[in-house]
């Protein structure tokens, strides 16, 4: 029986791992392509999910979910093109200072349209409740979360490993400059990267809007754990970070089930043994650029 | 271009300057008349409490007004310097300077027990009078306690015992199997204490007992747990936004054992959303209280804000009424002559059914609380109605003592 209890709590952490993942995922590519750390990836998760209560509110939740990450990808090709394209080649410290800066003004921002009180949301009613699978307890929402995270998922995957966009842009990631010397431009493809990471975390802010409280500060909640991903997965690798959205949730999972005080703590643990032992993360490439 | 480049210079040098106002906060006004009575207040305006703050903050406005319209304090117009507390180093920094550069007689305010700690130490080494508005850690009535604070809202203990109350009664504690999920910082260790001492005396079970550490959003794993546990009853002590995060997800896995818990405030309750709260609460005032100083209050803070106050703007609307009340009948402003007006336990109006008073050995203000329940799907007459109050506790004809700690129970000594 405590066997069962022991994986029914992997299976749940797996369900998790994919909300990670589609914060984590758009993290990673923006860093690897632009060599840029988007601290404000965090504020586009939470702009998305206080844009999708306003859609929901007039249009109902699909519609929500569905148009709130276009509305922040707008916001996206605004912020690569007049903010984040000016840092790619600057010392990273002042990405680091300007992606923070922004944040925070963000934060300030969402505080003053929506006001400092965090805001209802709920999921349709259809929706809630669970499920038993093989004697393991869902939550019927969750599952319906973990199907649209593998579609996501395998659009990205398609996308840049099956089309031309794809090549231009795993090869901007190795060699910029032999990419410009083929003479193409690599700024608009940076432009579709910054609006499919932004999308993506406006997506998973919307879907978790209705779980999770939505408020100011939800943000600055999320980018450290899309960061701690990040690191464990390996920068640059696709699979690395799945794989560690994934890692990263059931460990969270596992650990509660045994000690429930050091839950918060246990992907900190995890980053910092990976880091100890596999500094590269688990599935790190190497990237030229960064060497 | 020079004179581009100095246009930009200046628009970047007043750029900076209102960060830095804004980082650091502006007191809500600035200077008024020389002669003017001034009121430190401190309350958290960011972080997690800082949605409750903002209510705090418009709250003690509204007195302010009143009161400054209605003539002042002995002729005088009250002046209220309004901080945003930050953080508890920053709370102390802010209540320092506030009696030393500002000239305040008197603090106010909090909501976080930790601030509200530093700012009581304070008080304390500069002998001025902190009335402590909304921080509810019992530590702070007890073993900190100190002479030059005064405790307005309801302790842990008597949020516990509020709930537990109406607990019992429906028969959820007496040879129930009961499930505890705390939140691990000072207040949720505060609240567990005295949780579990309520179900021990009152014949519950305790099946489980879990810390969540307060950044957890996620509760899936602790669900999973409690579905394992099969409880009677699942009683949270958790503090501040993650009431709201626990009662979503209990409501989206749909688990089906009775939920209760020993804190939840209004703005927490109204955050959930439509028909994910249930279970049974306690709180201190809400905005359906049918007393006529409520309804009055209510409709003006309507009036002005367009929806109605949460527990924090009344707490903080009635404590300055007190002040108010005590610097006019002891015409003075002077924190020995308050505390020895205080502590002769005068009845202050609560706009409450019944008066309410401090005690005098620990400065601890005795009032009636209330249990209540959440409205059925469907009666909710708007966004902000979804309570079912119980009936006031203590009851009428029972002593305001009975659900604080004793003199025994309290490690208060002045």
């Amino acid at each position: 029986m405590q066997l069962f209890f022991l994986l029914e709590q992997v299976v749940n952490g797996l369900v998790l791992g994919g909300y990670y993942l589609l914060i984590a995922l758009g993290l990673s590519l923006i860093f690897s392509v632009g060599g840029v750390v988007n601290l404000a990836h965090g504020a586009f998760y939470a702009i998305g999910a206080y844009i999708s209560l306003e859609i929901a509110n007039r249009l109902g939740f699909g519609a929500a979910v569905a148009l709130s990450p276009v509305a922040v990808g707008v916001l996206g090709i605004l912020f690569e093109r007049f903010i984040l394209r000016r840092f790619y080649t600057a010392d990273p410290i002042l990405s680091l200072l300007v992606t923070f800066g922004l944040a925070l003004v963000a934060e300030q921002a969402i505080r003053m349209i929506w006001g400092a009180a965090p805001l209802p949301a709920s999921m349709p009613q259809a929706l809630k409740g669970s499920v038993i699978l093989g004697d393991f307890l869902f939550s019927r929402y969750r599952l319906l979360l973990l199907a649209v995270v593998a579609v996501v998922l395998a659009g990205i995957w398609l996308l840049l490993n099956k089309t031309a966009f794809g090549r231009v842009v795993r090869a901007g990631i190795q060699r910029p400059d032999m990419v410009a010397a083929l003479g193409i431009r690599l700024q608009p493809y940076m432009t579709s990267v910054v609006v499919l990471g932004v999308g993506m975390a406006a997506l998973a802010g919307a879907l978790f809007a209705p779980i999770a409280i939505v408020h100011p500060a939800m943000g600055a909640e999320i980018i450290t754990v899309a960061f701690v991903v990040v690191v464990i997965g390996g920068l640059g690798s696709f699979w690395g970070v799945v794989l560690a959205a994934l890692l990263v949730g059931v460990v969270r999972g596992v650990t509660i089930h045994f000690a429930p005080a050091a839950g918060e703590a246990s992907m900190y643990i995890l980053m910092f043994l990976v880091l100890l032992f596999r500094p590269r993360g688990l599935l790190g490439e190497r990237i030229e650029k960064f060497e | 271009m020079t004179s581009t480049s100095e246009k930009r210079r200046k628009v970047l040098k007043a750029g900076a300057a209102l960060t830095g106002a804004a980082a650091l906060g502006f007191p809500a006004i600035v200077r008024a008349q020389s002669d003017a009575i001034k009121i430190g207040h401190l309350t958290p305006l960011t972080g997690f409490l800082g949605a409750l703050g903002q209510y705090a903050q418009k709250g003690i406005q509204i007195a302010l007004e009143e009161i400054n319209a209605a003539g002042g304090v002995m002729g005088r117009r009250i002046q209220l310097l309004s901080e945003d507390s930050v953080n508890p180093a920053t709370a102390a920094t802010k209540a320092q300077r506030m009696l030393d550069q500002d000239g305040v007689a008197v603090l106010m305010g909090e909501i976080n027990s930790a601030s509200a700690k530093t700012i009581m130490q304070v008080a304390a080494r500069n002998k001025r009078l902190f009335m402590q508005i909304g921080a509810r850690s019992d530590v702070l009535r007890g073993a900190d306690c100190n002479r030059y604070t005064f405790h307005v809202d309801i302790p842990v203990t008597v949020m516990v015992n509020a709930a537990g109350i109406a607990l019992a009664r429906d028969g959820l504690i007496k040879g129930k199997r009961i499930y505890c999920l705390t939140s691990d910082y000072l207040f949720g260790h505060d609240l567990s204490k005295a949780a579990k001492a309520f179900i021990a005396a009152n014949g519950g079970t305790i099946v489980g007992d879990e810390l969540t550490a307060t950044d957890a959003t996620d509760f899936s794993p602790f669900l999973l747990k409690i579905r394992q546990a099969k409880p009677d009853l699942v009683a949270t002590n958790l503090g501040g936004n993650q009431v709201t995060n626990f009662v979503k997800q209990y409501s989206e896995f749909g688990l089906p054992f009775p939920v209760a818990g020993f804190n939840l405030n209004t703005a927490d309750a109204w955050a959930a959303g439509e028909g994910n709260l249930g279970g049974v609460w306690p709180t201190v005032w809400h905005h359906e209280l049918d007393t006529p100083g409520s309804k009055a209050f209510v409709a003006k803070f309507r009036k002005i804000h367009g929806q109605p106050p949460e527990n924090h703007a009344w707490i903080e609307y009635v404590s300055l009424r007190i002040m108010a009340q005590a610097m006019n009948e002891t015409k003075s402003t002077d924190t020995e002559k308050l505390i020895a007006y205080f502590e002769k336990e005068p009845q202050f109006d609560l706009l409450k059914a019944r008066k309410g008073y401090f005690r005098s050995w620990d400065h601890q203000m005795m009032q009636e609380a209330y249990p209540f329940s959440v409205k059925p799907k469907g009666q909710a007459k708007d966004k902000w109605d979804f309570l079912k109050f119980g009936s006031a506790v203590p009851a009428a004809d029972q002593p305001l003592e009975i659900l604080a700690p004793t003199k025994a129970q309290s490690a208060c000594k002045m």
